[in-house]
């Protein structure tokens, strides 16, 4: 019925818009099957969408953009000229191809084919029949696929431009030729993929379902993929289209199988170069070294964020840890992700690892991982190459919600690094403790930076004390006090917990800092032994004075420390010249030092009173003494 | 040549099982379940020693009418049970000590899939052959029942669409080694 209207709109309804075309014999004959193939039963598929009918005049036939777009990329002609040749048959501007608009469609294409250029003066001329190359086998047959994968591909929320749907069409196109045969036998089941995939237009998936259960009984007909018909909106690059793609294929053209299966029995499970690099990159993420290997949690909490179930990833893991010792080396990851990929979007696992999968191979074929941006900047890559990618951006998009092809890979592998940051941190402890001990840095940073100006503290003479002798007195325990929180002498009480956290937070500084270490545990103990030494510790408080200026400790001592205020105001700017990335944690460690720093000072006013007080008595003890001597003497 | 080949865990409770489709199957649980108490009775007897010591192929546990059972332990106690037939004299003591130690390296790959937490059962395949319980703990293939800890036999079934936790795990190549062990002598 399509084709007798098809072959009634090319004899007759050619003069509305474009010129009139001269259509031989052979050219209507072929022409007319293939609108034939493209066109799908406007009536006739229950499954189409609404848009398209809505555009679709009544009672006239048109081809869908979706099988049109593959059947002109099987074409092998540039998207540019495939572009021109739209416009001109006038498709565009009616927005459906017609079967005039489709005929003059593929007259140019011969023309096109033939050298001449695309002009409407061009199919004037007698010309050969357009060659559409798409696979090994005829390309007619596949115009099937190429209809479904359209229409899935309209569902992938992907793309949004023509000419980039053009472009993707031509990698998918591309790879359909070598993927889609090999993909018929594994054709899965129509109804597994939806469960994986995130589906904004979920309606519209529904009706891809449905569209393509009708596909299976209707041989080679076009179905009524949900594509609208302008090429606009079909350019989601997508994954499921490979599937339906396959299924078709298998029902429908056992001599393309044999075929394809001969010569790629293994394309769903051969990782294209752009899955290749994904995996390293993803990888990468969880190994920094691509010569050593994930252990087995990393890779099983990795691995669980694709939503399979245990036992498929178990069995997944099965397969491709080859030495089964409990890690994954790149090429055993590589499989692995590449089972896990092939298992979301619906193909049944294996009963072996593929040929293409082992690690021997996957050595040799990618020797060398290589970091290239080839994913956002060549389209002409091969479809599962753009697909499968897409498959893991939806994969991991169904964990973080990306939508955009160029970013997920960099966004994706961000997130990954963000979500298994905990399981990397053996791996990446640095970057993330670096995050923690930034305020450690700082304030060793600060301390260093005191050193230079205020008197030296490290010297743990007690000049004021000096008199009292307690350089004597002290210094024996000074070591003591350096190792670890030993009390003073029984004279003061014992060290409360906020400062034995301060300690234990300035210990944190001596992995990380050079200078840090004997200063912090100078420091430390310099503010322990405030009592005992008052010029040591004043700096220390002149240093936190800035973070807690209600410390009432430091009034009495501000006249004393004057200069050592300023000293400790140097380090402030070189502290706000620290990163941005830093800020929050070095705000927090400030507030938490705050906090530290105002119980310490209290303690350091109690401790100081005491030590008058004992003072006191020590002078009065001394007294009596020597009261007493000239008696004992005696 | 085994007709029965038993996984059991170190708390006695079976951690896969498979005999001979043609027999009677609750016979073999039964008869692992029996040569329980010899493992342990062995494994007493043998344990004064250094644990290092201790070999782990037990030998012949125990000999019945129509069969012979051996056993095997391992260091962390998970015990290999094989029954074979008694007919088959041709079965030497290192034939059964060759087909222990390969049932014991593809356990340790089991162990080694990051998905295995131990202490689960081992499956063949999603939703594959599930054990039987001798015990009043049957459990429909899409209920999912854990029954008392105490029974030696309890077993954990899952219905095979729960993703997570209580399903055991998949292997394939366990299964394959023991199916290759019950055709043939490895």
């Amino acid at each position: 019925m399509e084709a007798a209207a098809a072959a009634a709109a090319a004899g007759g309804g050619c003069g509305s818009g474009p010129p009139p075309l001269l259509l031989s014999e052979g050219e209507q004959q072929c022409y007319s099957e293939l609108f034939a193939r493209c066109a799908g039963a406007a009536g006739g598929g229950p499954g189409s969408g609404p848009p398209e009918a809505a555009r679709v005049a009544p009672g006239t036939a048109t081809a869908a953009a979706g099988p049109v777009a593959d059947l002109f990329r099987a074409s092998q002609l540039p998207a540019e000229t495939l572009h021109q040749i739209t416009e001109l048959c006038g498709a565009k501007r009616v927005g459906y191809f017609g079967a005039t608009q489709f005929y003059i469609a593929l007259k140019l294409i011969a023309a096109a084919q033939s050298g001449l250029p695309v002009r409407i003066e061009s199919i004037k001329c007698e010309l050969p029949l357009p060659r559409f190359m798409m696979s090994k086998n005829d390309g007619e047959i596949r115009f099937g696929n190429p209809a479904e994968l359209h229409g899935t591909k309209v569902q992938i929320p992907y793309l949004t431009t023509e000419k980039n749907s053009f472009k993707r069409m031509d990698d998918e196109d591309k790879q359909q030729e070598t993927q889609s045969p090999t993909m018929s036998p594994l054709a899965s089941p129509p109804s597994s993929p939806p469960h994986y995939q995130r589906v904004p237009l979920s309606h519209g998936y529904s009706k891809l379902r449905s569209s393509a259960e009708q596909m299976h009984p209707a041989p080679y007909e076009a179905r009524q993929p949900l594509v609208q018909p302008e090429g606009s909106s079909s350019g989601g690059p997508g994954t499921k289209p490979l599937r339906h793609q396959a299924s078709l294929i298998r029902s429908f053209s056992v001599e393309r199988e044999l075929q394809d299966n001969s010569s790629y029995p293994d394309e769903p499970w051969r990782i294209t170069e752009e899955q290749r690099e994904y995996y390293v990159n993803q990888f990468r993420s969880l190994q920094p070294d691509p010569s050593s290997f994930i252990s087995g949690s990393v890779a099983k909490n990795f691995f669980t964020k694709s939503k399979l179930s245990i036992p498929e990833l178990s069995y997944i893991w099965e397969l491709s840890d080859a030495d089964c010792d409990g890690a994954l080396t790149l090429p055993e990851f590589c499989a692995a992700f590449h089972l896990i990929v092939a298992r979301k979007n619906g193909y049944p696992l294996p009963e072996g690892l593929p040929p293409t999968l082992q690690p021997e191979y996957l050595q040799a074929a990618f020797p060398k991982p290589k970091w290239d941006c080839q994913l956002f900047d060549s389209y002409s890559e091969s479809l599962p190459a753009n697909q499968q990618p897409r498959d893991l951006n939806r994969m991991e998009t169904s964990v973080k919600d990306m939508a955009d092809l160029p970013v997920p890979t960099q966004d994706v592998t961000s997130d990954d690094k963000q979500a298994t940051s905990k399981d990397s941190n053996s791996l990446k402890a640095r970057p993330r403790s670096r995050s923690y001990s930034s305020t450690s840095i700082e304030e060793a940073m600060k301390r260093g930076e005191d050193p230079p100006t205020p008197p030296p503290r490290p010297q743990k003479t007690h000049s004021r004390a000096s008199s009292l002798d307690l350089n004597k007195v002290f210094q024996p325990s000074v070591p003591a006090t350096k190792s670890g929180l030993l009390p003073p002498p029984p004279a003061l009480p014992p060290r409360p917990c906020p400062s034995q956290s301060e300690q234990v937070s300035e210990a944190e500084l001596l992995p990380q800092l050079s200078r840090a270490p004997s200063q912090a545990v100078e420091s430390s103990p310099a503010k322990k032994d405030v009592p005992y030494s008052q010029p040591p510790s004043k700096p220390i408080r002149r240093k936190f004075r800035p973070e807690n200026q209600a410390t009432e400790n430091q009034e009495p001592s501000t006249a004393a420390s004057g200069p050592a205020s300023a000293a400790t105001m140097k380090p402030h700017p070189t502290v706000q010249k620290q990163s941005s990335k830093q800020k929050k944690a070095i705000q927090t460690a400030i507030r938490k030092n705050k906090e530290a720093n105002a119980v310490l000072a209290r303690l350091n006013s109690e401790l100081q009173q005491q030590l008058k007080e004992v003072h006191q008595e020590r002078i009065a003890l001394e007294n009596q003494l020597e009261q007493l001597r000239p008696v004992t003497v005696l | 040549m085994a007709v029965c080949i038993a996984v059991i865990a170190k708390e006695n409770y079976p951690l896969y099982i498979r005999s001979t489709p043609t027999e009677n199957e609750l016979k073999f649980h039964y008869m692992v379940h029996t040569s329980l108490d010899v493992v342990d009775e062995k494994i007493s007897a043998m344990g004064k020693a250094l644990v290092d010591q201790r070999e782990l192929y037990l030998g012949l546990l125990y000999p019945t009418e129509d069969y012979k059972v051996y056993g095997y332990v391992t260091n962390s106690k998970v015990k290999f049970v094989m029954v074979v037939d008694s007919s088959n004299t041709a079965l030497r003591d290192n034939e059964i000590r060759s087909m222990f130690r390969k049932l014991h390296n593809s356990y340790t790959d089991v162990m080694c899939n990051p998905f295995y937490n131990p202490g689960d059962r081992i499956q063949s395949s999603p939703g594959g052959p599930y054990f039987l319980c001798p015990y009043p703990v049957q459990v429909g293939p899409t209920s999912c029942v854990r029954s008392s800890p105490g029974g030696p036999y309890s077993c954990v079934r899952s219905s095979p669409g729960e993703p997570y936790s209580l399903c055991p795990i998949q292997s394939r190549a366990f299964d394959n080694m023991v199916t290759s062990m019950m055709i043939q002598v490895c």
